[in-house]
């Protein structure tokens, strides 16, 4: 991938380096503003782990600048342990089979899944 | 001009030759908040079953499938839900 590296985008690879579950999203977790960046919040807050958020719709640039980083055209996106998972859908999926669990145990990110 | 939907799934018929394709129109549920547009066709959810998608992980499959579909992005296309699955696994899913 060649970009050039702007502001945002030095922003998204210091983001994604320094917290182990990173999602950009629309909104904060506390007040989504999108149905699909609420069921990601819904799921990571599930699985009890501990979670980053920068919200796309305060920052132009970081919303353009999201898209074309991770070369995916739609927000909410997961990264985990500095790697792209996917959107609403994949994470959905992933959650439903068991791989989301499985991925943070790889990566060895403390979760504590409610019961 | 046809419809958005008629479009999307006339799209996906031709990139992934899938044996089941199914697109839905959901913008009437989003209608009001932002990326929504007074004249709906945003929000759409697919679900494509195709033996292209064997041997691929899930962000290749809607990678490909964004890819596919980057002019409707372009045009206004604001969120797409995607299922995408093998025969096998969309076989595997509907025993269930």
């Amino acid at each position: 991938m060649s970009q050039t590296t702007t502001p945002a985008i030095a922003k998204i690879q210091s983001d994604i380096a320094v917290n182990p579950v990173m999602l950009f999203m629309k909104g904060n977790a506390l007040f989504p503003q999108c149905g699909f960046s609420a069921r990601v919040v819904q799921i990571l807050t599930h699985l009890g782990v501990k979670f980053h958020t920068a919200n796309v719709l305060e920052d132009a640039e970081l919303r353009d600048g999201i898209k074309s980083f991770s070369q995916w055209p739609t927000i909410p996106q997961l990264y985990v342990g500095g790697e792209f998972v996917g959107g609403c859908d994949i994470v959905t999926e992933m959650y439903q089979s068991g791989e989301l669990e499985t991925l943070l145990a790889e990566k060895g990110i403390a979760h504590a899944p409610a019961a | 001009m046809t419809d958005r939907r008629t479009r999307i799934e006339a799209t996906l018929r031709e990139r992934f030759a899938p044996v089941l394709v199914s697109v839905t129109d959901d913008s009437a549920q989003h209608a009001g908040h932002a990326g929504a547009a007074p004249g709906g066709q945003t929000h759409f959810s697919a679900l494509v079953v195709s033996d292209a998608f064997v041997g691929t992980t899930r962000v290749a499959r809607s990678r490909a499938a964004h890819d596919a579909l980057a002019a409707e992005f372009a045009g206004g296309l604001h969120a797409l839900a995607l299922t995408l699955r093998t025969p096998d696994e969309h076989g595997a899913v509907t025993k269930r």
